[in-house]
């Protein structure tokens, strides 16, 4: 546990940098560089491409797109959570709610392979149109940012669990939540990009 | 040098050094042909010089690998190679293999050589790269499967660094993306389709962590930075080649009968690719900037500011400029893929084999660095190289922007050879150019004929002059 000599220093550090492992930081922002590319040339396709776009964009099911979104925000939630946990040093509650967290990231990817499964029902493929080339390739693309940020949370659960991490030195855990957020703050732009506004 | 084994690479780097030759006389010639198309018929055919040119760059640079992985390896492993005997063994086999390969291309016709080798058996010959008879392909099989099992008995029994673990995976990867050259299917679209996979998906995905490991390592080595930044960054960049060469390569399914999909796949994610090349300039010059001694082999750090240089201009700028599909749509099969080419070999992979020779060489020769005046020779191959390569780049780069605006994007298409004798001139100083980069390689040979090793105190002494 911090004595209270630590705390002020703790406390300083934390607000003076950015929370866990820098190089992260770095892929965070080629990752979101890598998106945004995406999201520039899906807005600008649509522009150009109007009709086709507001057409198949009333097919998704919006609501399931909400339900979506819920879920990986309450994962967020959850995320914080553990990180609040380690930072007091209590790594049972950490590991707890980075299960929860991996829990509710489950349940996204089930969620969207029922809505893969829907589209191949309805023959919908990567070639039908433009904006379906779009939806099913970002949609993919993030759900394996999804899986990939449930294998890290897995990692760093596994090691919260075994005892490396304490109050004092817990950056694993702030570097696995700095990319859930990412992969979370992603999802909230896609949902608004390709579900919501028409 | 720490552990005996690390000198079987010393064979490896001398035969590349060899076929590093004649690919730049096959080179030469094929250039010429561009000026002369009849000079050397019927001795020598256009297409064979260019098959054995390109070929004979594979091959050394597959050598050169190999001899990095088996100096590196062991050294991140902190134990010796799992067994010495076996890495010279495949050596000679890849070697003889290699030069009977070479010399059947230059004297038998190619039906003749299919017909002599069986290809009748097990067809898959005839393909641009796979041009090796079948017997030859399976030797390579043979041979890297021998490579691969030495080197992960090695780290397996070793300690498991990001680098030596980045460079055999790899190394896994050419061996993998090697099987599609058996596939040889009858529909043009899917052959075209899994070709790319071959020695396209190497150099834009898996070889591109030849490099990040290699810079990894030798910045390791000379500049005294810890191993827990070079580590993070290799896995940076190791990632963003990865991913965005494995879609990117979707730029090769433009226009061959591939969905249209593709044109946007692969546009955005090459768009992507010059980012870990960036990335690799960053980590080295910084780490440069930020060294904690004064390593006294300056070339090897030469050569490998010069990689991450060159590797940006070529593979990244260059790649960039003709990767989007509506430029594509023009630029396909142009000159201007050419310039890429050579621009992004040179300066990707040339530059960071030579940089583990220049690094590796002295060494496993029982010295830290070699003379001054040996690397006085070697910096001045080192600029004459990358010069004429430079200017290689911008002539053919010409020529193919004039194909462009003569025969494609234009109202009234001029017939192709019509063009061709347009672009004479660029095809001149492509070739006295190419003279400049052979002359560059035979300066940069003759700095390993200069005796005797580094001398520190001879060395105190210019840095005192020269304060």
């Amino acid at each position: 546990m911090l004595s209270s000599e630590d705390m002020p220093r703790q406390v300083k550090s934390r607000h003076a940098a950015l929370p866990g492992d820098f190089a992260i930081w770095i892929f965070i922002f080629a990752e979101l560089a890598m998106f945004g590319v995406f999201f520039m040339v899906f807005a600008i396709t649509r522009t150009l491409d109007y009709r086709v776009f507001e057409a198949s964009q009333r097919t998704l099911d919006r609501s399931l797109g909400a339900i979506d979104t819920a879920v990986l925000i309450t994962g967020s939630y959850a995320v914080v959570r553990a990180v609040y946990a380690i930072r007091r040093g209590v790594a049972r509650a950490c590991t707890r709610w980075l299960a929860v967290a991996i829990g509710l990231g489950g349940t996204f990817l089930f969620l969207k392979m029922y809505e893969f499964h829907q589209d191949a029902l309805q023959g919908i493929t990567l070639s039908t149109n433009t904006f379906y080339m779009f939806y099913l390739s970002l949609m993919f693309l993030h759900f394996m940012h999804v899986l990939m940020a449930m294998i890290i949370l897995g990692v760093v659960a596994w090691k919260a669990h075994a005892g490396y991490y304490s109050a004092i030195d817990h950056a694993g855990v702030e570097t696995a939540a700095s990319f859930w957020h990412m992969v979370d703050l992603i999802w909230i732009i896609l949902f608004i990009l390709v579900y919501v506004l028409h | 040098m720490q552990f005996k084994s690390q000198a079987v690479a010393k064979p490896y780097f001398i035969a590349a050094l060899g076929l590093f030759i004649g690919q730049i006389i096959l080179g030469l010639l094929a250039g010429f042909e561009y000026i002369n198309g009849t000079a050397l018929f019927p001795y020598l055919h256009f297409n064979m010089a260019r098959m054995s040119h390109t070929n004979l760059l594979v091959v050394w640079l597959l050598m050169s690998f190999m001899g990095a992985a088996y100096f590196v390896v062991p050294d991140e492993a902190q134990t010796e190679l799992y067994s010495p005997k076996l890495a010279l063994a495949t050596f000679w086999i890849f070697l003889i293999a290699g030069a009977l390969t070479i010399l059947g291309y230059l004297t038998m016709s190619y039906s003749h050589l299919a017909a002599a080798t069986y290809n009748a058996l097990w067809p898959t010959m005839g393909r641009g790269y796979l041009e090796q008879p079948l017997p030859t392909k399976i030797g390579i099989v043979l041979v890297m499967l021998a490579f691969l099992f030495n080197l992960t008995m090695t780290i397996i029994r070793g300690r498991k660094t990001t680098i030596g673990v980045l460079l055999v995976a790899s190394m896994w990867g050419v061996a993998l993306l090697y099987l599609p050259a058996f596939y040889f299917p009858v529909d043009t679209v899917k052959d075209s389709y899994s070709w790319w996979w071959i020695v396209h998906g190497w150099v834009e995905g898996d070889w591109e962590l030849v490099p990040a490991s290699l810079v990894g390592y030798i910045m390791l080595k000379t500049t005294g930075v810890d191993r827990e930044v070079v580590d993070k960054w290799i896995y940076i960049i190791g990632a963003m080649a990865f991913m965005s060469g494995f879609l990117g390569i979707g730029h090769h399914y433009y226009y061959i009968g591939a969905p249209a999909y593709w044109l946007w796949i692969g546009s955005i994610f090459s768009a992507l690719e010059p980012v870990p090349f960036l990335l690799l300039i960053v980590f080295a010059f910084t780490t440069i900037r930020n060294r904690r001694r004064d390593h006294p082999n300056k070339a090897a750090l030469l050569w490998v500011q010069g990689e991450t240089i060159m590797a940006f201009l070529g593979a990244g700028v260059l790649g960039f400029i003709i990767t989007l599909a509506p430029v594509q749509y023009y630029a396909h099969g142009t000159n201007l893929t050419a310039a890429h080419g050579h621009l992004a070999f040179f300066g990707a992979y040339v530059m960071i084999s030579l940089a583990t020779i220049s690094y590796a060489m002295p060494i496993l020769r029982g010295r830290e660095a070699n003379s001054i005046a040996a690397q006085r020779w070697e910096m001045t191959g080192f600029w004459v190289m990358c010069v004429s390569m430079l200017v290689i780049a911008s002539a053919l780069a010409a020529a193919g922007l004039v194909t462009i605006f003569l025969q494609r994007y234009t109202a009234n298409p001029l017939p192709f050879m019509e063009v061709q004798q347009k672009e004479a001139v660029f095809f001149w100083i492509r070739e006295i150019a190419g003279l400049g980069f052979f002359t560059g390689l035979l300066i940069y040979l003759r700095s390993f004929f200069v005796k005797g090793g580094y001398n520190y105190a001879a060395y105190a002494q210019q840095a005192m002059s020269t304060r």
